[in-house]
């Protein structure tokens, strides 16, 4: 099911929180959406999930717009908000069947959802316990289950993770993964690792703009510039390599190693590729390269330069 | 329909759950029994077999308890963020509105429902008039209509329960005594628009055995302005 949103506008009092905002997230997509604190993703969750009405624009959940139906569109999404709010005082089935019954999941099928649930967000110990009682943890998993109880066709999932330990991390990122094939998902992080790890595709957005749109790779490409090599020289005495190195043609520049280390950091110039040149240097004055690295340009990198200022 | 029975049977569970209902019929039963029966004009006083003590004592408990019972409903809901889980739901305000107002009204049922001992006694002790017992019971159920209805309103423009307590006696104080005791100070039409608004005018009418629909509709508008002021409010929120 098709997200698409169109041109929205969110204004708190003076302050734009989402400024002309538009993209789509195709079916089968799970899309990460990241963006320093107070950049619109959680404004946009809840403009998609009908929480919040856009001042202009418009938003299309499969095609219906939340202008004329949100009724509709409300049963079409999974929805865990930031902070997963809880009825601290119902038990964790009391509170499953609760949302069951209010999603509309026919009556014969409750039952068997809620064990569904249960199992998949391996809920078997603390089912009868009080939300109150359990572990942030198993909060969250409680988040997750109430969300995906009705098989929702799309997914949309403030900061998932937060409060797990790392086992329980990799678990329901793996669970995104499974429903993310058949369903579009939508998750915000600060975790820039689990977005590289869950998410097909990652939106970066800064004072309600989007500032990045691609996939991790892509990201990465469009913020890296020209390539950088780490290379390892052996046998090589240190300003001779360093001068026939500076002569390739395709090197723009290169740092002369420290004493002992013989580690040469080599920046090609823009569009080149320097590492057969350097193999055929190498093997022509008869030097081994013992190590050869790709510096690769962190995500952390990436988000830093498009949200900084 | 369904959507507002599956809030008010959440609603009613968790009030039943915590120790609220309890105390509240328990202390309601307290305070109408002693006054019905030990202290001041109560029924042996009076010498008459009716219940007319009784429901002057349940028009003022029921003034505090409501807002008590209310107070909770919205502000707790918005305090903790359960309201976005609940309207990110296939509902509407309105819905959500309507299923706790009915949770309150049948917990207030409930209460009453366990006076009918006091019924049968007054029956047992002497002649009593029927029709008046059960337009009382009417009245007292509109009336607490009309009081949830302004504590959900109350509860829906806070985050803060006691700020929703005190401001839903606030406005029902205007209904209660306050409007009355401005009629009285005025003659001619508009002495007769402030009788009007009085709440203990239509209160006293329908206790003494007339179900007049004049005295039904007015009821019914507090309640529906306050549920429709609430759903306003809580529309507003999603918009700003």
């Amino acid at each position: 099911m098709e997200i698409v949103v169109d041109k929205i506008t969110k204004i708190y009092g003076r302050q734009k929180a989402v400024d002309n905002l538009s993209f789509r997230v195709r079916p089968g997509e799970i899309l990460g959406f990241l963006g320093p604190n107070g950049a619109g993703k959680t404004t946009t969750m809840k403009a998609i999930t009908c929480y919040l009405s856009p001042n202009s624009g418009d938003i299309k959940v499969g095609g219906i717009s939340v202008w004329d139906n949100p009724y509709e569109i409300k049963k079409l999404i999974g929805y865990l908000p930031e902070n997963n709010p809880l009825y601290q005082d119902m038990s964790v089935i009391d509170y499953l069947k609760f949302v069951a019954e209010i999603q509309g999941v026919p009556k014969t099928e409750v039952e068997g959802r809620i064990s569904e649930m249960v199992r998949v967000c391996d809920l078997h110990g603390e089912k009868h316990k009080k939300i109150r009682e359990l572990s942030k943890g198993y909060k969250q998993r409680v988040g997750l289950a109430q969300a995906l109880i009705n098989d929702p066709e799309v997914l949309i999932l403030d900061e998932p993770t937060t409060g797990l330990d790392p086992n329980q991390i990799v678990e329901i990122r793996e669970l995104i993964k499974t429903i993310g094939r058949e369903k579009t998902v939508i998750l915000s992080s600060h975790i820039l690792a689990e977005v590289e790890a869950t998410c097909d595709r990652i939106l970066i957005i800064n004072k309600g703009k989007i500032v990045a749109d691609g996939t991790a790779g892509e990201l990465r490409k469009q913020a890296r510039g020209n390539e950088i090599l780490k290379v390892r020289i052996s046998g090589a005495e240190r300003n001779k390599a360093f001068e026939e190195i500076k002569a390739l043609p395709t090197v723009d520049w290169v740092d002369l190693p420290e004493d002992g280390t013989d580690l040469y950091e080599i920046h090609s110039k823009a569009d080149n590729n320097s590492a057969k040149a350097i193999f055929d240097m190498c093997v022509n004055n008869g030097w081994f390269i013992s190590e050869l690295t790709p510096i690769e340009t962190k995500l952390e990198d990436v988000f830093r330069e498009v949200t900084k200022n | 329909m369904k959507q507002i029975w599956i809030i008010t049977k959440r609603e009613l569970q968790a009030i039943f759950d915590s120790l609220m209902a309890y105390i509240m019929i328990v202390v309601f039963l307290g305070f109408s029994g002693f006054f019905t029966w030990l202290y001041g004009s109560d029924v042996f006083l009076n010498n008459q077999a009716d219940l007319g003590s009784f429901f002057g004592i349940a028009y003022w408990t029921l003034f505090f308890f409501i807002p008590a019972l209310t107070m909770r409903q919205i502000a707790e809901e918005h305090k903790t963020g359960t309201l976005e889980m609940l309207l990110t739901k296939p509902i509407s305000e309105w819905q959500v509105l309507w299923g706790k107002f009915l949770a309150i009204l049948l917990l207030i049922g409930i209460a009453l429902l366990m006076t009918t001992p006091y019924y049968i006694t007054i029956w047992s002790l002497g002649h009593i008039d029927h029709g008046e017992v059960w337009s009382g019971y009417i009245g007292l159920l509109l009336f607490s209509g009309a009081y949830i209805s302004i504590g959900i309103f109350a509860s829906s423009i806070t985050n803060n329960q006691i700020v929703a307590f005190l401001l839903s006696l606030f406005i029902g104080i205007f209904f209660h005594i306050l409007f009355g005791m401005i009629a009285s100070a005025f003659s001619g039409t508009l002495g007769e628009v402030f009788q009007y608004l009085s709440l203990s005018t239509h209160y006293d009418s329908i206790t003494r055995g007339v179900v007049d629909s004049k005295d039904i509709i007015y009821f019914l508008t507090i309640i529906f302005l306050g549920i429709i002021s609430a759903e306003a409010v809580l529309v507003k929120r999603s918009i700003n």
